[in-house]
């Protein structure tokens, strides 16, 4: 009887497996696969919850029309917790599986991974993350950070300080509050040529890890330094923190402007809400708001398949930044595809697509970028927005500013090696 | 290891003390060999070479911390701080100097066991929870020391690229390469603890877990064994560090937080202190039971949820089964898996004649 019963499952299972493999054999085109690294469950996992569904819904809405050029996509994602050896453990899972380009997350893990990405030939994404001499794309050929680095993000809020007094900074104080870990320093040097070239004071105000306690710092920004603007870099919960001791010690929050990784809603939720931080500048290197072709596209795919829009979509900061991403991925395999006719893709081609993009902005929601084989970063483009009336608002269109010092410190790293 | 004793009737102390019980175990171990040095890297896929790459890391560095924590009885929260040290003396000598790798290795062991020893120097006043105090002071003072001090970490981004290492003529890029490296000082470290802890060295280190006081009486001078103890745990923990440097190709800071020595003192905890084999199957555990959570879940989880909902399931399942499971094999056995492993060898010992 027990092996009658053994014998029973075994056909069934083989049954099951030919009719699981069935409708993979009819599909006439090869899948494509893309490594996607997540942390939901990490340190930094108010970013991962939301702006992971991006990624994969706009891989599902060009699922949906028929993939990249009948090629459907498979978009891996495997959560690393935000810790280095699954990072490693992922990748070598995503090159099994053969991915062809993969979206590392987080800065510790596209450095460790940076190595393996140049051996195997693989492009390796580190948007808004990992190092700003990474935008050199001889220097590192397989790594792209896409989306402006830390070094063109200080730029570029140096640019609109000077813009807030009228294009002279001469005599002005800048305080620039930042997180003590070296993501939190890197863009110090940038903002110290720029304060000897616009003659205004720079003071730097460090933040420990983990980012919660910092009323002294702000206490002294505010009434010992007086600072005329103040520049924040922080992560993680710090920019609550920082929105809400600004307040404590009333100073405005329209002199204030933070990169991008304290500026999304979860940020101005976690300091009171949008209420609380009016006037708080905000940098972006993707579309905030929900009005956006790609995003009406993506509801509709849900409502055609009878389903409600997911609840990410209202995050809009690291949803439409997961957007970006995996819109920038898919192009750049679009580009590989589209330069190779028999359309089987490596790496390689998909490094060259990537090196290809220029003026694909998704209606707005990604910056009008130029990536070259040179310029991995594409530009350094970002937009400022404003907490004003209880959500966001476009003050600037894209820009970058003072390229030329971005650039001589990007040569300046390259030549130390 | 894997063998069946009966009948063993020691009669001499050189018998008791030998590493080889049996002749089966001689074979045992060859056997093992084998399987290790010859089957698994020529016919597994390199991502699975991969894995068992960072799972001879983890032992590595699990078994320094058993030296101190396990045999010696002083904890310590600083085991991934010290592991940074021998990373960035390694990473430093590579790019300033240009020195081969068994030079970096070797300085970056000693660097940390020498930074190491002076961390441990609480360890002669204070004990248990107070020392744990301690040693996280150091952790976090080598990290803010590394963070900070731009003549160790070469720059702001605190990392520094090396160059892959070399035996030879062979450039070791390839997870297969990579895999035999590091197994050849896995052996090392195994070896090693196995007879360090059957010298005059470990005894004492033993006899000073058990009982310091009565150790100082018989004649063991606190003083020494316990910074010896530190010092050999660091050396493990900087030879972990810059093996790790080599298998990434870039030392990086935030690599060697406090999570990590937590991670290894979990390794140690779950394994089985104060046992060789206990570090290893901790660091099996630790590294492989999120990957094999992940595979079932993956195989299984499309029968009942969405795919949407699998990926926010995944992880946060994959968290809970890994906690909960710790705390099931805690409570089965709270003497770690070697000893599970060890009841189950007892019980086939005497099997099928269990009375």
């Amino acid at each position: 009887m027990r092996r009658h019963l053994a014998i029973l499952t075994t056909v069934l299972v083989l049954a099951g497996a030919l009719v699981a493999t069935a409708p993979a054999l009819a599909q006439s085109k090869s899948e494509i696969v893309i490594g996607v690294q997540c942390d939901r469950t990490g340190a930094t996992q108010i970013v991962g919850t939301v702006l992971c569904p991006g990624f994969h819904d706009y891989v599902a809405l060009v699922n949906s029309k028929g993939g990249v050029d009948g090629h459907p996509l498979k978009a891996m994602e495997i959560d690393h917790e935000y810790k280095v050896p699954p990072a490693v453990e992922s990748y070598e899972r995503f090159k099994k599986e053969g991915a062809v380009t993969m979206a590392v997350y987080g800065t510790p893990q596209i450095y460790a991974l940076a190595a393996k990405l140049t051996e195997d030939r693989i492009p390796g994404t580190s948007p808004g993350f990992g190092s700003a001499a990474a935008a050199d794309g001889q220097r590192y050929p397989y790594i792209f950070p896409i989306a402006a680095t830390y070094w063109s993000q200080g730029a570029a809020a140096v640019e609109f300080v000077k813009k807030q007094f009228n294009g002279n900074l001469k005599g002005k104080k800048i305080a620039y509050l930042f997180y003590d870990n070296p993501a939190g320093r890197e863009p110090i040097e940038v903002l110290e040529d720029l304060a000897t070239q616009e003659g205004f004071q720079l003071k730097t105000f460090a933040v420990p890890p983990p980012g919660v306690e910092m009323g002294a710092q702000v206490l002294d920004i505010a009434q010992r330094f007086h600072a005329d603007f103040v520049i924040a870099h922080l992560f993680g919960g710090a920019p609550s923190v920082s929105i809400k001791e600004f307040k404590r010690v009333g100073y405005p929050l329209r002199k204030v402007v933070s990169f991008v990784w304290g500026a999304a809603e979860a940020n101005i939720d976690g300091a009171g809400g949008f209420g609380v931080a009016e006037g708080y500048y905000c940098m972006q290197f993707a579309g905030v708001g929900t009005d956006y072709p790609v995003l009406n596209e993506i509801r509709e795919m849900y409502k055609k398949q009878g389903k409600p829009a997911p609840k990410e979509m209202a995050s809009t900061v690291f949803y439409n930044r997961g957007v970006l991403i995996g819109a920038l991925h898919v192009e750049a395999i679009r580009n590989a595809v589209k330069a190779k006719p028999d359309s089987k893709i490596t790496g390689d081609d998909v490094k060259k697509g990537f090196e290809k993009i220029s003026n694909f902005t998704l209606g707005g929601l990604v910056p009008p970028l130029k990536i070259t084989s040179t310029d991995h970063e594409g530009g350094g483009l970002v937009q400022i927005w404003q907490v004003k009336g209880g959500k966001f608002e476009k003050v600037t269109d894209w820009y970058a500013a003072y390229q030329n010092v971005v650039a001589k410190h990007i040569k300046e790293s390259g030549a130390k090696k | 290891m894997i063998h069946r004793e009966c009948g063993v009737l020691k009669t001499t102390y050189e018998a008791d003390m030998a590493l080889y019980p049996l002749p089966i175990a001689r074979w045992a171990v060859a056997a093992v060999a084998v399987l290790f040095f010859v089957v698994i890297p020529l016919t597994l896929h390199d991502y699975y070479l991969s894995v068992a790459n960072l799972v001879w890391i983890a032992v590595i560095g699990a078994l320094g911390l058993n030296i101190l924590v396990g045999y010696t009885g002083q904890v310590s929260i600083g085991h991934g701080a010290f592991m940074s040290v021998g990373a960035y003396t390694a990473a430093n000598l590579a790019n300033r100097l240009g020195s081969p790798w068994p030079v970096n290795l070797l300085a970056g062991g000693l660097m940390a066991a020498l930074i190491g020893a002076i961390v441990g120097i609480p360890s002669l006043r204070i004990k248990g929870l107070y020392l744990a105090i301690a040693t996280l002071a150091g952790q976090l003072i080598i990290e803010w020391t590394i963070n900070h001090v731009t003549f160790i970490s070469g720059g702001v981004q605190a990392s520094i690229e090396v160059a892959r290492p070399r035996v030879g003529p062979v450039v070791l890029d390839s997870q297969r390469a990579m895999y035999y490296f590091l197994l050849c000082f896995v052996v090392l470290a195994i070896v090693g603890t196995l007879n360090l802890m059957r010298s005059r060295i470990g005894r004492a280190f033993i006899a000073v877990r058990d009982q310091d006081i009565a150790a100082e009486i018989i004649g063991i001078n606190i003083f020494r064994y316990k910074l010896l103890a530190f010092a050999i745990s660091s050396f493990y923990a900087g030879v972990t560090g810059v093996l790790y440097t080599y298998f990434l190709g870039i030392a990086n800071y935030e690599q060697f937080q406090i999570g990590v020595s937590i991670d290894y003192l979990a390794m140690i905890i779950i394994g089985g202190l104060g046992s060789v084999l206990g570090s290893i199957f901790g660091a099996i555990f630790v590294t492989l039971l999120p990957i094999v959570i992940r595979y079932a879940m993956e195989a299984f989880g499309a029968m009942f949820f969405s795919p949407a909902t699998m990926l926010n399931l995944i992880p946060n399942l994959r968290l809970m089964l890994f906690g909960a499971l710790i705390i099931f094999f805690l409570i089965v056995e709270p003497e770690g898996l070697n000893r599970l492993w060890r009841n189950i060898r007892s019980y086939f010992r005497v099997w099928p004649f269990a009375y």
